[in-house]
């Protein structure tokens, strides 16, 4: 099946409209030597409960594993709206007067991010956390004189990776990581004053992937020195905590906002997000959508600033960003807007609670934290590789192994508290350590 | 156009912006709370909550349903967007997708099968290109053609050689020079041939010792397909440069021809265009690249591996590999649409899919051309271009046309794009309208072109029927309210103009 529909007397109407007596007819214009002559090997047509049958996956139950993919509470209104086909099944919104709908729900969640992170603008979505720190680091390498990105390498190891492969092929442009203090998991202050300077664009993750807390205003006042800087935030539910990161005056706030009405999904569709000052909105990647007027004067909104973008500036834009997370944006503005300024102050204070009753209760079994500075609602504990299998055949999935990533640390666990897991959850994780 | 019959999809609505309704309080949500609370000191908190709207939840869901219903989507009708492929989206792809969403990429069985999933989604695509590997990360066609621009210089780079340009037709999307300058090219265009696509002479005049490669779109933008691509092909290996090919088009060829006979050495496929999944007005898409078995080295981390007893896991021990695109798996929840998608076609429903997307342009078009300009004679596939030239002479505009087909039920086409056709008008049915529909889209067409010239001042003032006439752009991009704070700052208020 196809989902076309087409009866043998449409076909005869078809071809008849065409001039043509055979379907085949029409890939005429394909030479001869380049047609395909055998049958694709794939398998199917399936029918609805066959494919139901393929996708049968065993989950586990009990989930401490964060790292950049968060597990949240999602209040049901999300997936009822946003399963809407008017959302779901629209294009890009190249077309304002049948576009109204996503155009004013991705404005919301533009000004919901604004507000959240403390800046002027948001853009309407980047594929994630990681490729938008890429693209902030792309934008600050065009600003004259950048000659080296500084990034604290206690921010994610992916993220990291991910502008390693951006920056690759720039010759003029070093990519210089900054340690963190063995004790606290902190940014090494000391070394970030010396390496901070106005030819650098400098990054830092806040909370860390660690789970720990940077001093932002020491960073902040030595940041102010660089000739760029940005804040990357993995975990978009310490916005409803935090002191807002526009209070430290980055250039821009990146990060990713999947933790707002997205599930971790198997690690995607997550959501990036960009938010910059006034003074750099033409420089910032991605579209914009706007407010404006229609020709009788009322509310109206469209996409805007296109003349930074790709399909009119072509090898010239800001970006070759086009398609981006759409659907996962107006998600977060349902999200945001179910649960108003009290709901998200209450999943942030909840996470940072839990974290705390689990980590006590590590502690009073003889399991302490490898970092001794505060945490949002991840920490770093020791443990063996071979703990992890163990846990998951008992259903549970004890966190994420970050030695690979981390060698100085040795053997250790990233464990995330959300107000998905509850004391009884942290119970079945204690006993089988 | 007054006495026709238009189909509505709109309401009369007009939606204030949500901040506009709330109000401290309003908002009674009993949130999860398994913890008791700390004090949580340490974090030195912000004072205030967060600044978002106070709204209950009724007001939250009428706010967003009726906004929904200010949109357009394929579930409403026909949405002929050139290059697009907005085909239908099945609902059996959404359901099962749906249920897989709550695994965290750390559940190392829930993985397990997740994986399993994946490889089979390469081996398939894989099948269709004919090509040797595949990479499901990018998240989007642009994505995908960054992706596949830094593998391709990754093994130029690797190669020793000194090339550094990237040939583009003039009829390309806009991604494509983009992402050749953010993989580090230099891009150039080069005309397309008279007939509307590439020819090998026109290559052999821009063929130079620094060529990377050509980016090319096959079937291109005119639904054209690329009739000489494998002596251009044959051209370019001579000259140790490589073929990228913009796979947008796929729809039109699965079963019936391969990317890898073409001589293809790297392409990406979009799965919110040709494998069905939703686009979601603007994204999550995929944009999955291909490559041959000379390429493969260099394709980003991580790759799927599967050991001795089955278990599939990933690996990141790839010493060429151009390094990671994502953060993650990109948008692994659309990998599992189009899986299902696949499955629930096979082969030769996909290729039932093309031939029918071929033949329904092609019944559009014979019937279109007696009305409107055709620009190129040249046989197409799954799409077409028109231009607005006829309908000129009378001062209406390919704008005043797209517009006007709101008011008949239709989402235009894709509007002044390629380029090389001025006022071009890109129509792509796919396979899934009913001959209805599109008799339907021809009566309104044809009415539009005679209302062109018997009337166009009628079709300036359209749409009418939509949730909001024209849109002032330029006023929009001059004042740069981007957020309801800018727009509470310029004061009270655009809204109530």
């Amino acid at each position: 099946m196809s989902y076309a529909c087409l009866t043998q007397e449409c076909l005869a109407t078809i071809l008849d409209a065409i001039g043509i007596d055979t379907p085949e007819e029409v890939f005429s214009s394909i030479p001869e030597d380049l047609r395909y002559d055998s049958r694709l090997d794939i398998k199917g047509p399936l029918d609805e409960e066959s494919l139901r049958r393929e996708f049968i996956c065993d989950t586990a139950n009990v989930v401490f594993a964060g790292g950049g993919i968060y597990r949240h509470h999602i209040p049901a209104l999300v997936n009822a709206i946003a399963s809407r086909q008017e959302f779901l099944t629209a294009y890009t919104p190249y077309q304002p007067e049948i576009s109204q709908g996503t155009l004013q729900a991705i404005f919301e969640y533009q000004s919901m991010m604004a507000s959240l992170t403390g800046m002027d603008v948001a853009n309407a979505s980047m594929y994630d956390g990681a490729t938008a720190l890429a693209e902030a680091a792309l934008m600050a390498a065009k600003i004259r004189g950048i000659k080296r990105i500084i990034v604290s390498r206690a921010t994610h190891p992916a993220y990291r990776m991910v502008l390693k492969t951006y920056l690759a092929h720039m010759q003029d442009i070093s990519l210089v990581e900054v340690p963190f203090d063995p004790d606290s998991g902190q940014t090494d202050m000391k070394a970030f004053a010396e390496m901070v300077d106005t030819d650098a664009a400098v990054f830092v993750q806040q909370p860390n992937y660690f789970g720990v807390i940077e001093p932002m205003d020491d960073i902040a006042a030595k940041a102010f020195h660089a000739g760029f800087w940005g804040m990357v935030v993995t975990e978009a539910i310490s916005l409803g905590l935090l002191k807002n990161p526009g209070s430290y005056n980055p250039d821009v706030v990146i990060g990713d906002a999947q933790s707002f009405g997205n599930p971790p999904g198997a690690g995607g569709p997550l959501l990036g997000f960009f938010c910059v000052n006034k003074k750099h909105v033409r420089r910032m990647p991605g579209r914009i959508i706007g407010l404006t007027s229609d020709t009788r004067e009322r509310q109206a909104f469209c996409l805007t600033l296109a003349t930074r973008e790709q399909h009119i500036r072509r090898e010239k834009a800001t970006s070759n960003i086009c398609t981006n997370q759409g659907l996962c944006a107006l998600r977060a503005a349902l999200y945001l807007s179910a649960m108003g300024p009290a709901g998200l102050r209450q999943a942030a204070t909840q996470c940072a609670s839990g974290a705390r009753y689990l980590m006590n209760a590590l502690k009073d079994k003889g399991i302490a934290p490898v970092f001794s500075a505060p945490v949002f609602h991840e920490f770093v504990i020791p443990l063996a590789p071979e703990k992890f299998d163990s846990l998951r055949k008992d259903g549970i999935v004890g966190g994420i192994p970050i030695s690979s990533h981390y060698p100085e640390i040795g053997d250790a666990c990233l464990v995330n508290v959300t107000e998905m897991n509850t004391k009884e959850d942290c119970e079945c994780l204690i006993r089988r350590l | 156009m007054s006495d026709q019959k238009t189909i509505s999809h709109f309401p009369e609505i007009k939606e204030p912006l949500l901040i506009k309704r709330s109000s401290p309080g309003k908002n009674t949500r009993v949130c999860p709370a398994p913890f008791e609370h700390c004090a949580l000191h340490d974090l030195d908190p912000a004072e205030k909550l967060p600044d978002l709207p106070d709204v209950s939840e009724v007001e939250t869901v009428r706010h967003f349903t009726r906004l929904s219903r200010l949109n357009y989507g394929i579930d409403h009708g026909m949405y002929p967007l050139g290059s697009c492929t907005m085909k239908y989206n099945p609902k059996i792809s959404e359901d099962i997708a749906g249920r897989l969403q709550a695994i965290h990429p750390a559940d190392s069985i829930a993985m397990n099968s997740i994986l399993k999933y994946c490889q089979s989604l390469q081996r398939y695509l894989q099948e269709i290109c004919g090509m040797d590997a595949c990479c499901l990360w990018p998240a989007a066609g642009a994505h995908g053609e960054l992706t596949g621009m830094m593998t391709i210089k990754k093994a130029i780079e690797k190669s020793g050689a000194a090339k550094n340009t990237v040939l583009i037709p003039d009829t390309a999307h806009g991604t494509n020079p983009s992402s050749c300058a953010i993989a580090g090219f230099t891009t150039k265009a080069i005309p397309s041939g008279e007939e509307g696509f590439l020819t090998a002479s026109i290559l052999k005049d821009h063929l130079s010792q620094d060529v990377a490669a050509l980016m090319i779109t096959n079937p291109n933008t005119l639904g054209i397909f690329e009739r000489e691509i494998a002596e251009i092909a044959r051209l370019l290996h001579e000259n140790g440069s490589y073929l990228y090919m913009d796979g947008a088009n796929l729809n039109a060829i699965m079963g019936i021809a391969r990317p890898s006979d073409m001589g293809v050495d790297c392409m990406h496929v979009n799965l919110h265009k040709t494998f069905g999944t939703p686009h979601g007005g603007g994204g999550p898409g995929s944009g999955p690249v291909l490559v041959t078995k000379e390429l493969e080295p260099f394709l980003p981390a991580p790759v799927i591996v599967q050991d001795d007893s089955g278990e599939y896991s990933l690996s990141w021990d790839l010493p060429d590999s151009i390094g990671m695109v994502h953060s993650c798996l990109g948008n692994v929840n659309v990998l599992i649409k189009a899986l299902v998608y696949l499955l629930s076609l096979g082969a030769d429903g996909l290729k039932d899919a093309s031939i029918r997307a071929s033949l329904n342009a092609n019944y559009l078009k014979s019937r279109l051309k007696k009305s409107f300009d055709l620009p190129f004679a040249t046989p197409t596939l799954h799409e077409f271009v028109l231009s607005d030239r006829l309908q000129k002479a009378a001062e209406v505009t390919t704008m005043d046309m797209a517009k006007a087909l709101m008011e008949f039920g239709f989402h235009p086409p894709t509007v002044y794009f390629p380029l090389v056709v001025s006022g071009a008008i890109m129509i792509e049915p796919t396979e899934t309208e009913p001959i209805e529909e599109l008799d339907r889209f021809v009566q309104a067409m044809e009415t539009i072109a005679r209302t062109s010239s018997e009337d166009p001042q009628s079709l300036h003032d359209t749409p009418r029927g939509c949730p909001v006439t024209r849109v002032d752009e330029v006023w929009a991009a001059r004042n740069l309210l981007l957020t309801w704070s800018m727009n509470e700052s310029k004061g009270e208020d655009l809204v109530s103009k």
